[in-house]
């Protein structure tokens, strides 16, 4: 991708509607064909999607409003002030201004890995927070870039997007899941004499068995789409970070520091991963990339970043010194 | 009896959408005064650091007096420049000196290792550095409000309404040709 962070930034929100998109037309898909599969009816998939719908926002809104504070608490972040961190403070403080945002909590973590995270339902609301490994590596303006991205997540509203998106993946799982089981454990032969008024035998069994191999496949693909969207919000925040503070340079240092660095983040784990700067499960990154991780490639991150002030992109000897590290 | 209900209809349409319209103008606007405010904020944060600058560094810098001595005029003349809250080419001028007589200070600085080491200076500086960023993100900011303003302004729909409305083009901030010349660091 090359031209300005602008057209970056105009195509990582597209691509990330449009994903979002699909997972909305796969839950419609599997709902109808559930629903008309199962009864003959078209319109009963609705009454399906509604309650599994009602479900699985209801287990979100614990996170929606609370989730922060959870994931502070489990992080062991610790808040800060401008007594005991005045850089730091000073930095979020000259970012919010630049972004035009209110100042967020801000909280360090004892771990000599370098990440960050921020969490929070909206700009009102939200904290970032830092490890002391990250304090100690970066200079200033690295230090910019990454609190430039943290900052960036929380005015593009990323919490509540992947939120949202994470709603609608949870309630294809749910109705799939049910749904199977349910075909499974009985019940499904007496439902289907209701159909009879319709005289769409064949029809609604060719819907049923579509039903059935949705079900088995649309939570898998729904999941895949959900990290595609999380690693091009990630793209997002690199290229919002930089419309902050007009330096790629700083957020590219950065990701290099922090790619070099061997160190597994100790407190965090497969539920909060998604959060951190960069993914902090080193193994688990190793093992599943590409289409299965929840952040781009770091290589991949710095050329982008390298595209806007027209550098080359990494050779192969850089972007063998980073790969196998992220 | 249809025509009119239809008529009645597309007038509603049109209103809801002036109001829309009017109502995202008025906020953009807001936020174009709001970011200029801000400007002033920082720039008077600055002037408000210079005097405790100055006293930290005096009683070791007995041999820099004229240094100190124009680091004080550059702030008093900011001041006075800035007083009457409007952004000016004379306010931007003399924003301009004081920025050049800090940096001249803290070059100085350089020469005296117990001054270097000294923690209130270091904090200092860290305070500057930090002010001088935010008052070039605070004039970033501005210049997004306005983009954001102007274009809305100029594109469809709200060009159709905005002149009639009264709303008028903001001016992006523009360092003055004084203030694009590399601010002078003297060593004496």
């Amino acid at each position: 991708m090359a031209g300005t962070f602008y057209s970056q930034i105009a195509a990582n929100r597209r691509n990330s509607f449009f994903l979002a998109l699909v997972v909305v037309v796969l839950l419609g898909m599997l709902g109808f064909a559930i629903g008309y599969g199962t009864t003959g009816q078209a319109a009963a998939g609705l009454g399906w999607l509604g309650i599994f719908g009602v479900i699985a926002i209801v287990s979100s809104l614990a996170s929606y409003y609370t989730g922060d504070k959870v994931v502070l608490g489990v992080s062991k972040a610790r808040l800060v002030t401008a007594e005991t961190q005045p850089q730091l403070i000073n930095v979020v403080t000259e970012l919010a201004i630049a972004a035009g945002v209110p100042m967020p909590a801000v909280y360090t973590i004892d771990d000599t890995a370098p990440n960050a995270f921020a969490t929070g339902r909206d700009p009102k609301h939200a904290s970032i927070a830092i490890t002391t490994g990250l304090l100690e590596k970066l200079d200033r303006e690295e230090l910019q870039g990454v609190i430039g991205h943290e900052l960036s997540h929380v005015r593009n509203y990323d919490i509540r997007y992947s939120l949202l998106v994470g709603v609608l993946v949870g309630t294809v799982a749910l109705l799939a899941d049910f749904f199977l089981r349910f075909t499974f454990w009985g019940g499904l032969g007496g439902r289907r004499s209701s159909s009879d008024r319709d005289g769409g035998g064949g029809l609604q069994a060719i819907i049923l068995v579509l039903a059935i191999v949705l079900a088995i496949l649309a939570p898998f693909f729904a999941r895949l789409v959900q990290l595609a969207v999380s690693r091009q919000r990630e793209y997002l925040a690199d290229a919002s970070s930089v419309e902050l503070t007009r330096n790629p340079h700083g957020l590219e240092q950065a990701l290099a520091k922090i790619a070099e660095d061997k160190e597994v983040l100790e407190v965090a784990n497969r539920a909060t991963q998604h959060l951190y700067f960069t993914n902090p499960i080193k193994k688990f990154e190793a093992r599943s990339k590409g289409l299965f991780s929840t952040h781009p490639h770091i290589v991949d991150r710095i050329n982008r970043l390298r595209a806007l002030t027209g550098e080359a992109p990494l050779g192969p000897t850089d972007e063998g010194e980073l790969a196998g590290l992220d | 009896m249809e025509a009119v209900v239809i008529l009645l209809v597309i007038i509603a349409v049109l209103a809801v959408a002036g109001v829309l319209i009017y109502n995202g103008l008025v906020a953009r606007r807001n936020r174009v005064d709001e970011a200029v405010g801000q400007i002033e904020v920082q720039l008077k944060r600055r002037h408000d650091l210079v005097p405790n600058l100055v006293a930290a560094v005096k009683g070791y810098m007995d041999f820099e007096q004229d240094v100190l001595t124009k680091v004080t005029e550059a702030r008093a003349n900011a001041v006075a420049a800035g007083a009457s809250g409007q952004i000016t080419a004379q306010q931007a001028q003399a924003e301009n000196t004081l920025t050049g007589a800090l940096r001249s200070l803290f070059a100085v600085v350089e020469n005296y290792p117990q001054l270097k080491a000294n923690e209130n200076v270091l904090s200092l500086q860290e305070q500057l550095t930090t002010t001088e960023n935010q008052i070039s993100f605070s004039r970033q900011h501005y210049n997004a409000t306005v983009n954001d303003f102007n274009t809305t302004l100029q594109t469809f729909p709200a060009v159709l309404v905005a002149g009639p409305l009264g709303f008028t083009k903001r001016e992006f901030f523009a360092a003055e040709p004084e203030a694009q010349e590399v601010p002078v660091v003297s060593l004496r």
